[in-house]
């Protein structure tokens, strides 16, 4: 379909996105627009203006400092895919920015766009919740970091405010004796996430687990920490009985999503299945 | 230079397909058009209480609303069927707007026409219509069941038809007999087609001379200018001119008659100015026809050698909400003919019943028919083969018609033609090296791992024809085609062909076989087709048959051609016709080295200065109509090779070898890329692909977010071959390729999954999720592998 009519206009700094934000009642922020343009032509997103970021050059930088990756908000998929230091410092995030989507989308598609869109299914809340990003915020009354433990609220909705852009997104570098992977099982039509599981750990040196963080997406109507499998496995040695024994059962079948993709009793299985692989590479990284 | 025929030339058309150069309809912009918006119901069932259309016609750029209504006041008839299943059939009218009630989410209830599109769609917001919604039915049990709602007050019990075929009583007698009955109740689920191109149309009105373009993204645009002129709007065949111009992809959903058609042409006269359409791919899912859907039981006897002594089956098919041209032949004629599949089943018994449901209509989808039967008895010789602990390959050799039968009357009509069953079962095996795997199946379960192996054994009947046979079952069109061949004054060849490509490289195929037999360069021969005004006549394509019919057309006029030219060059060398033979495209006089070339026989046609004019008229151009014999029977074998996560239920298909037999080959590239994209699309049935309607008749898989189609990453590397068994009764010796992988692979796929984990049926498609769950329950039954 055609879109309902609408405005469009060019911000060139983070301080003018705001201005225009502020000023119109029913503006929406244009990135990749790769989950807004479809939207709109389904006539289920009617903004009246698009404020178009994406030419805010310095959004889309990919930064390291000694303890963390520093993420852009206008990244590309395909730009945090090939980028260097996010291979080499949180390699994790790298891989799973090469399986969102499709080539055309990874193109298109930015870390901001799609952490404020919170999609229920998306990659990278996952990554953020399991590597314990913060998410770095403007809006009228200045900048702030959002935990990503705080920032997904529920379906499509997050902790930022009217106003506020996504301006970058850090991620601690993984140390020496850490790991971190993505396990995703994908929807045959949508290849959205029916249920991805990022796992990050870390070992002392005798292989002792001394930190875990599970992060779930595509299950529930947001994504959400498994708190309950990192918990059990901290102080324990981290082997294919005691991640077993750890993901069983770990979610609630009562709070996944029922829908046409997967029941919630299926989800709840494949929670368990796609951590237990996620953990399962993340422990062999992080003792590797 | 000129031996083309079995040579994998690469696709003619495909340079400006690749390079975006295509002429689609919607690609189409004629001066002065507008663009038409259909206002669509959102309602299964519903009772139009009124239409206000006042606010929409003052909305900006708006050129006119029409209703259902306005099309009825001005004599338009409904949309008739195309076949008549029995005499009884109720065919309920098909208005190109609904009037009183609308009966599928989709259904067309008011169109906006507007100087743009976009402002059409605004508009047609703006349009309101007073609904009362009613009690719907989207599944066939609900519309069966006693006080269920009426989807048309006419159609008692929503059943459009009842049909039998076969003798139920040697049936029922062989199943009281039977050693051993297999009983297999299925669900053969719903399919969305999705083309590629939407559906597109322009209706093209000229004032001065009253002719009338319609272009449509159509298969067979002959037929729909009859259907259009003959029996909806009356118009003068010959002042409408039907064009389907690169069409992309139709898998049977743009053989029908639309409503979209009929409004474009009518609305055009209306407003005197162009009108186009095309569908949005939201549109496409709820208003193509769909395919498939039955339910059916069947039972099967043996006897205690493991011979088949009987078939009964009962099948209820879904048609929607209206019967779209060919509905009710695909699940009585195209079906229950194919019910022997390649068994000498003595006795064979099928009732089907149409069933009326407030869905999307249901129409021929690739196969059409022919995938719901093979998927029927390639189950049940698998299910039979487990229960009675045979071999499958084995139970299957051992049922076969011997190449020695042939032909071969079935119990459910058909006469074979020509087969040798066991040689592509046996190639097939080779390939596979079925032993050998056999041994690693259990070696790989021994390890834990679900491995299973799934067979195919299949025949087709296609190239649809010939017409006595589509008039005795009840198809009210004839199935011949027409042929024509142009030879230029330079030699040059243009075809017309009544049969249409919308991606099956008829350019390239039939340029092919024409420069073959003239023995001149592929490069003078051009192939025109999709447009009436251009081609004879012509019945379009589907089934399998435009190689086989449309191709044996232009054989016949290239058989005139020679013979025409073969008389001018006798005049030239003043030798008898007898004495020449053409070779290289030069008449030569036996035994001599005078020759006359191609070329100048073809000047001396069109500058008859000396010419044995008494005896023959001047040019070179020649047409014929070709109406087959019997139809053709590609068969063949195939088999599938999965393994499945025990964890998360997911399938990989590890293998999958197929050895068709299609006759005699033109293009093997062109065949295999048929065969491919066959098997693609019926592991997508197998696997991926299922429309569901909730229980209001809302189409829940209405995307590409939720409606899965394979893509290339989703399937292995196929490992294609052939046995070549001619059909012995058409000119060419070909058969019909473009079904056969559909027709075969869904059940080879189902048998492997079923095999792989131990269970007796999953329903299609067979999800992660659902193998999952058969193989818990596997598990827990303990019937489970070891």
């Amino acid at each position: 379909m055609t879109p309902y009519a609408f405005e469009y206009t060019r911000a060139s700094s983070v301080d003018e996105a705001l201005a225009l934000l502020d000023g119109h009642d029913n503006a929406k922020l244009l990135a990749g627009g790769h989950s807004l343009i479809p939207a709109m032509k389904l006539r289920l997103s009617n903004p009246s203006m698009l404020i178009d970021v994406s030419g805010i050059s310095e959004l889309a930088q990919i930064t390291a400092s000694e303890t963390a990756v520093h993420v852009g908000a206008l990244a590309t998929h395909r730009a945090v895919e090939t980028s260097e230091i996010v291979q080499a410092k949180c390699g994790v995030l790298a891989e799973a920015a090469g399986g969102i989507g499709d080539p055309q989308v990874r193109n298109k598609g930015t870390i901001g766009g799609s952490l404020a869109h919170a999609d229920p299914a998306a990659d990278y809340p996952a990554l953020v919740l399991a590597l314990n990003a913060a998410i770095k915020v403007a809006g009228p009354s200045g900048t702030h970091l959002i935990p990503a433990h705080d920032f997904f609220l529920n379906l499509f909705k997050t902790a930022l405010q009217d106003g506020e852009i996504i301006t970058e997104v850090i991620f601690p570098a993984l140390s020496a004796r850490s790991g971190a992977a993505y396990a995703k099982f994908s929807n045959p039509a949508s290849k959205y996430a029916v249920v991805g599981v990022a796992a990050w750990v870390e070992v002392d040196e005798h292989g002792m687990c001394t930190g875990a963080r599970v992060g779930v997406t595509g299950a529930a109507s947001h994504a959400f920490r498994a708190s309950n499998v990192a918990f059990d496995l901290s102080g324990k040695h981290l082997t294919a009985e005691t991640i077993a024994a750890a993901v069983a059962g770990m979610a609630d079948a009562h709070e996944m999503l029922n829908d046409l993709s997967a029941s919630s009793e299926y989800r709840a299985h494949l929670c368990s299945v796609m951590a237990q692989r996620a953990l399962t590479e993340a422990a062999a990284r992080a003792m590797g | 230079m000129s031996d083309y025929i079995g040579t994998s030339v690469k696709r003619v058309e495909d340079q400006r397909f690749i390079t975006g150069r295509g002429r689609y309809t919607d690609d189409i912009v004629l001066p002065n058009m507008t663009y038409a918006c259909f206002v669509r119901s959102p309602y299964a069932h519903a009772r139009i209480n009124g239409i206000d259309t006042e606010e929409a016609r003052n909305r900006p750029g708006v050129v006119a609303v029409f209703t259902g209504q306005d099309i009825v006041d001005d004599g338009i008839n409904p949309i008739p069927t195309g076949w008549q299943i029995g005499e009884d059939m109720k065919e309920p009218p098909h208005h190109t707007l609904a009037v009183d009630k609308v009966r599928h989410v989709g259904d067309g209830v008011a169109v906006v026409i507007a100087e743009t599109k976009a402002a059409a769609q605004d508009a047609a917001e703006h349009v309101h219509i007073e609904y009362e919604p009613l009690p719907a039915v989207a599944d066939m049990n609900e519309a069966l069941a006693d006080g269920a709602p009426l989807v048309h007050d006419d159609a008692p019990n929503n059943v459009s038809f009842h049909w039998e075929l076969g003798d139920k009583a040697a049936a029922d007698a062989a199943l009281a007999a039977a050693h051993h009955i297999t009983t297999y109740e299925i669900v053969n689920q719903r399919l969305i087609p999705n083309a590629i191109e939407p559906r597109a149309v322009i209706g093209d009105h000229n004032v001065a001379t009253d002719d009338l373009t319609l272009y449509t993204s159509s298969q067979n645009p002959h037929l729909i200018r009859l259907l259009l002129c003959a029996f909806v709007t009356g118009l003068p065949e010959h002042k409408v001119r039907v064009i389907s111009p690169d069409v992309g992809g139709g898998f049977g959903s743009k053989i029908f008659h639309y409503p979209e058609e009929v409004f474009c042409a009518w609305a055009t006269r209306k407003i005197g100015r162009p009108v186009k359409w095309t569908a949005e791919r939201s549109e496409s899912f709820v208003t193509d026809a769909q395919g498939r859907d039955h339910l059916t039981t069947a039972e099967m006897g043996f006897d205690a050698d493991g011979k088949i002594v009987g078939l009964r089956v009962d099948t209820a098919a879904n048609m929607g909400a209206y019967l779209s041209t060919f509905a009710g032949g695909i699940p009585t004629w195209l079906y229950g003919t194919l019910l022997a599949g390649q068994y000498t089943t003595p006795a064979i018994y099928v009732h089907t019943q149409g069933i009326f449901t407030n869905t999307v209509p249901v129409d021929a989808l690739r196969g059409a028919g022919r995938p719901e039967a093979t998927f029927l008895l390639e189950r049940l010789m698998d299910l039979a083969a487990k229960e009675m602990g045979r071999d499958p390959a084995g139970l299957r050799r051992m049922n076969f018609i011997q190449p020695d039968q042939f032909p071969y009357d079935t119990p459910v009509v058909l006469q074979y033609d020509s087969g040798n069953y066991e040689a592509a079962l046996d190639k097939a095996l080779d390939i596979l090296d079925y032993d050998a795997f056999r041994q690693q199946q259990q070696q790989a379960r021994a390890e834990g791992r679900l491995i299973g192996i799934g067979f195919s054994t299949y025949i087709e009947a296609c190239g649809i024809a010939p017409s006595a046979v589509a008039g005795a079952i009840g198809a009210r069109a004839g199935l011949y085609d027409s042929g024509m061949l142009r030879v230029h004054p330079t030699g040059k060849v243009q075809v017309y062909t009544g049969v249409h490509s919308h991606g099956q490289g008829h350019e390239t195929t039939f340029a092919q076989l024409v420069a073959h037999h003239l023995q001149i360069p592929m490069e003078d021969v051009e192939l025109v087709h999709g447009d009436t005004a251009q081609i004879p006549f012509g019945m379009g394509t589907y089934g399998s048959r435009s190689l086989a019919v449309g191709g044996s057309a232009i054989y016949r006029a290239l058989e005139k051609v020679l013979g025409k030219a073969r008389k001018i060059a006798a005049y030239k060398l003043e030798a008898a016709e007898e004495d020449l033979e053409y070779v290289g495209g030069q008449f030569t006089v036996k035994g001599t080295d005078r020759s006359v070339s191609f070329g100048d026989i073809a000047l001396t046609a069109y500058v008859p200065h000396d010419y044995p004019i008494e005896e023959l008229e001047p040019g070179l151009e020649f047409n014929a109509f070709y109406d087959p014999k019997n139809f053709t029977f590609p068969f063949g074998t195939h088999i599938c090779v999965v393994e499945v996560d025990p964890d998360t239920g997911e399938v990989e298909i590890l293998r999958y070898v197929a050895v068709d037999d299609v006759g005699e080959v033109i293009n093997p590239m062109i065949v295999d890329g048929q065969v491919h994209g066959g098997i693609a699309h019926g592991i997508g049935q197998a696997l991926f692909e299922g429309a569901v309607y909730d229980e209001d008749g809302q189409l829940l898989t209405g995307t590409f977010m939720d409606y899965t189609i394979p893509r290339a990453a989703d399937l292995p590397m196929f490992e294609v071959d052939r046995t070549v068994t001619p059909c012995p009764h058409n000119p060419l010796g070909v058969k019909g390729a473009g079904e056969t992988g559909t027709i075969a692979s869904t059940p080879a796929v189902v048998n492997a999954v079923c095999d792989a984990v131990g269970a007796r049926d999953i329903q299609m498609p067979m999800t992660s999720e659902r193998v999952w769950r058969a193989i818990h329950a596997a598990r827990s039954s303990g019937d489970g592998q070891a």
